[in-house]
C-alpha cells in the first residue's frame, strides 16, 4: 500500500479512519485491529474483527508515529480497532502544549 | 491532507458545540459542516476557479474558507478596503473565479471580465438550502487551499500560495484537537483576507474553540463585543492592541474573562506590551511571529517568557519581552549571512525557515529553496538561548557607514519619550554614509525640540544611531493592517529633500 501524505484510509475492523500525515520511507501495510487498512473510498470488507491484542482504540485527533518506518498517521474517526505497522503496534505522538497565537 | 477534514473531525466529534457567532443563536460545528458541503456545491454551480471573497468578518469567513475545501477551489479573500480601480484589477487577477461579494459592495466590482459575482445573501440562503445540503461530497484533489494577496507594503500585491499540506500541517502540528473548554470564545478582529484572520479560522474550528467575528475593527467595538460575549481569547496586531487598550484605559475595564491574548504582524512597542500586563494582568501574553508565505506562525514567545523578561533583573532575560520568542519544535530556524552562510548566536543576518508548514510560494512563482529553506526577507539575530530577534524588513535596514542599524530599535527608544506619540525611523541617501538615519515624529503634547530628541536617543543607544534628519507631522501613514508604509513614507521625505 502506498502510504502517500494526506492519503485517507479506514479500518477493516471498526469505524476508525486515518490520514497520513508523513510517508513512510519504504512501502509498508498500515493496519488497524491487526488487519491491512483499506482506501477510504473502497468498501469495508465483511466480517473481519480486531485481533484481541490489537483493540485497544483509537481517538479522533491523535497523532500516532512509528519510528523504524518514520510514518506519522493522524485518526480522523474514533475507533475501536488499534494501529500498527507491519507488525508494530503505533505509538501516540505525545502534543506539545503550545499557546494559541491566531 | 485537506483543511476540510479538520472542520469534519469537529463536526464529527462535537456536532452540538456552537463553533462560530453567539453562544444563544451561533452556529454548531455540525451546522458549519452543513453550510460547507451546501455553499461548496452552490459555488460549484456558477462557475470555475477560485472562490474570492470580497466582504467584512462574519461567519461566511469559514463556512467560505470551508466551502471552498470542499469542492477543491483555492479561497482568495480580497481587502475591499482598496480602492475600486485596485479591487478591481486584483480581481481580475484572480479570473476565471467565483466572487462571493458583500452586499453593499457588488456594485464596486460589477462587470470584471471572467469574474461570476453572487452576493454573500444570496450564499446564505443556499448554505440554508435543502437541495444543497444534501449534495455528495465530491471527491477532490486537495492543492491549493488559500490564495492571499501580501499587503504590498513593497509595490504591487503578490499573491501567495498556501496548499491544504501546509495549513493542515501548521494547524494539526500547533494545536491540539478539541482541547479548548466549553466556554472558550476567540475574537476574530484581523480581517479575512490577513494570514492571521485564514489561520484564526482554522485553528479555532480543530481546538474547538468558538469564534466571534468583529465585522470591521474599531477598537471601541472590539472592547464591547470582548464584554459581552465573555471573550477568552483574541488576536491583535499591535497597532490595534494599542488602541483597545487606551479605550480600556479610559473605560476602566478590566476584562475579566479574557485569559490570553496573542499578537503579531508588526513591532510591539516596548511601552505598550508593558502597560496593557500591568492592565490586564489575568492575560497570558502571547507575540507570535510568522509570514503569509509561513502559513502564519513560526516563533513564539509564550506567557511564561512574558513574565520572566519583565520580573527579571538580568538585561538579557529583560529584553526578551522585545523578541518574537523561540521557533516552534515542528520546524527549523536559522540566521544567515548574504553568502547563505549560517551565523552564530548574537549575529544579525536574514531569517531562514524550514518546515512542513512552510510555502514560500506566489503564484507562478516558487521562492522556497529546492532544500525547502525559506528565506523571509526579515533581518534578525538569535540570542544564546534562542530566542528571534526580528530588527524588520531586510529592505529597511539602515546601513550607515558600513554599520547595520535597525530602524525598530531607534523607534522603540523614542516612542518611550513622553512628547512622542509616534515614530518611524528609516533611511535616507546620503553623500559621505551612504544612508543618515532620519526620524519622523508625530508630538504628543507639546512638540518636543530636535535637541532633546536627539539627546534623549544618543543617551539610550548610541550617536551613530541619533537621527540627523528630524521631521514633525500629524500621522504616520498605515496601511489597515496597521502596518507603516515606510516607503511611501521614504518616498516623501525624498521628494521634500530634493524641493528644499
Amino acid at each position: 500500500m502506498e502510504l502517500k501524505p494526506g492519503s485517507r484510509w479506514k479500518s477493516a475492523v471498526c469505524d476508525g479512519e486515518v490520514v497520513v500525515v508523513r510517508a513512510a520511507k519504504a512501502p509498508a501495510v498500515l493496519e488497524c485491529g491487526g488487519h491491512a487498512m483499506v482506501p477510504h473510498a473502497a468498501e469495508r470488507p465483511v466480517g473481519v474483527t480486531a485481533a484481541a491484542d490489537r483493540s485497544e482504540g483509537i481517538l479522533t485527533g491523535k497523532r500516532y508515529v512509528d519510528e523504524e518506518s518514520g510514518v506519522e498517521i493522524l485518526c480522523s474517526k474514533a475507533g475501536k480497532g488499534s494501529l500498527s505497522m507491519d507488525g508494530r503496534p503505533l505509538q501516540v505522538k505525545a502534543a506539545k502544549a503550545l499557546p494559541s497565537s491566531d | 491532507m485537506n483543511t476540510g477534514l479538520l472542520l469534519e473531525m469537529a463536526a464529527e466529534t462535537f456536532p452540538d458545540r456552537v463553533a462560530v457567532g453567539s453562544l444563544k443563536d451561533g452556529l454548531t460545528y455540525g451546522e458549519l459542516a452543513a453550510r460547507a458541503r451546501a455553499g461548496g456545491a452552490w459555488i460549484a454551480s456558477h462557475g470555475d476557479g477560485p472562490v474570492v471573497f470580497i466582504g467584512l468578518n462574519s461567519a461566511a469567513v469559514p463556512a467560505g474558507i470551508f466551502a471552498s475545501a470542499e469542492i477543491g477551489r483555492p479561497f482568495a479573500p480580497l481587502n475591499y478596503r482598496l480602492a475600486d480601480e485596485e479591487l478591481r484589477r486584483l480581481l481580475a487577477r484572480t479570473a476565471p473565479s467565483v466572487a462571493i461579494v458583500d452586499d453593499d459592495m457588488i456594485d464596486r466590482v460589477q462587470g470584471t471580465p471572467g469574474v461570476v459575482l453572487v452576493s454573500r445573501s444570496a450564499l446564505d440562503a443556499a448554505c440554508a438550502d435543502p437541495r444543497y445540503r444534501q449534495s455528495d461530497k465530491p471527491e477532490v484533489e486537495a492543492d491549493i487551499a488559500v490564495l492571499l494577496f501580501t499587503s504590498g507594503t513593497t509595490g504591487e500585491p503578490k499573491a501567495a500560495v498556501l496548499r491544504h499540506r501546509h495549513l493542515a500541517s501548521y494547524v494539526i502540528s500547533t494545536v491540539e484537537f478539541m482541547h479548548a473548554d466549553e466556554d472558550e470564545a476567540a475574537l476574530v478582529s484581523v480581517p479575512p483576507y490577513h494570514i492571521a484572520g485564514v489561520a484564526a479560522s482554522l485553528t479555532a474550528v480543530y481546538s474547538g474553540r468558538r469564534m466571534v467575528y468583529l465585522p470591521t475593527f474599531t477598537p471601541e467595538a472590539w472592547v464591547d463585543l470582548a464584554v459581552s460575549e465573555k471573550i477568552t481569547h483574541a488576536m491583535l496586531v499591535p497597532t490595534m492592541l494599542g488602541r483597545v487598550l487606551g479605550v480600556l484605559e479610559a473605560r476602566g475595564e478590566h476584562l475579566p474573562h479574557m485569559r490570553a491574548i496573542s499578537y503579531g504582524g508588526g513591532r510591539m512597542p516596548r511601552p505598550v506590551i508593558e502597560r496593557v500586563m500591568a492592565f490586564l494582568p489575568q492575560v497570558e501574553f502571547v507575540n507570535g511571529y510568522g509570514l503569509t508565505e509561513t502559513s502564519s506562525t513560526v516563533a513564539v514567545l509564550n506567557a511564561g517568557d512574558h513574565r520572566k523578561a519583565i520580573a527579571s533583573s538580568d538585561p538579557a532575560v529583560r529584553r526578551r519581552l522585545g523578541s518574537v520568542g523561540r521557533p516552534l519544535p515542528s520546524l527549523e530556524l536559522e540566521i544567515r549571512d548574504p553568502d547563505g552562510k549560517s551565523l552564530p548566536p548574537g549575529v544579525a543576518g536574514e531569517v531562514y525557515v524550514r518546515g512542513e508548514q512552510i510555502a514560500g510560494e506566489y503564484l507562478h512563482r516558487k521562492v522556497i529553496r529546492d532544500d525547502g529553506w525559506f528565506a523571509t526577507n526579515d533581518s534578525g539575530w538569535l540570542d544564546e538561548e534562542g530566542y528571534l530577534f526580528v530588527e524588520g524588513r531586510l529592505d529597511d535596514v539602515i546601513v550607515r557607514g558600513g554599520e547595520n542599524i535597525s530602524p525598530g530599535e531607534i523607534e522603540d527608544a523614542l516612542r518611550a519619550h513622553p512628547n512622542v506619540a509616534d515614530v518611524a525611523v528609516l533611511g535616507l541617501p546620503d553623500d559621505q554614509w551612504g544612508e543618515r538615519v532620519a526620524a519622523v515624529i508625530v508630538a504628543k503634547g507639546p512638540a518636543p525640540s530636535i535637541d532633546d530628541l536627539a539627546g534623549w536617543v544618543k543617551a539610550r543607544l548610541r550617536s551613530t544611531k541619533t537621527p540627523q534628519t528630524w521631521e514633525f507631522r500629524g500621522e504616520l501613514p498605515y496601511n489597515d493592517t496597521g502596518k507603516l508604509l515606510r516607503r511611501v513614507l521614504k518616498q516623501e521625505l525624498l521628494q521634500t529633500a530634493e524641493a528644499g
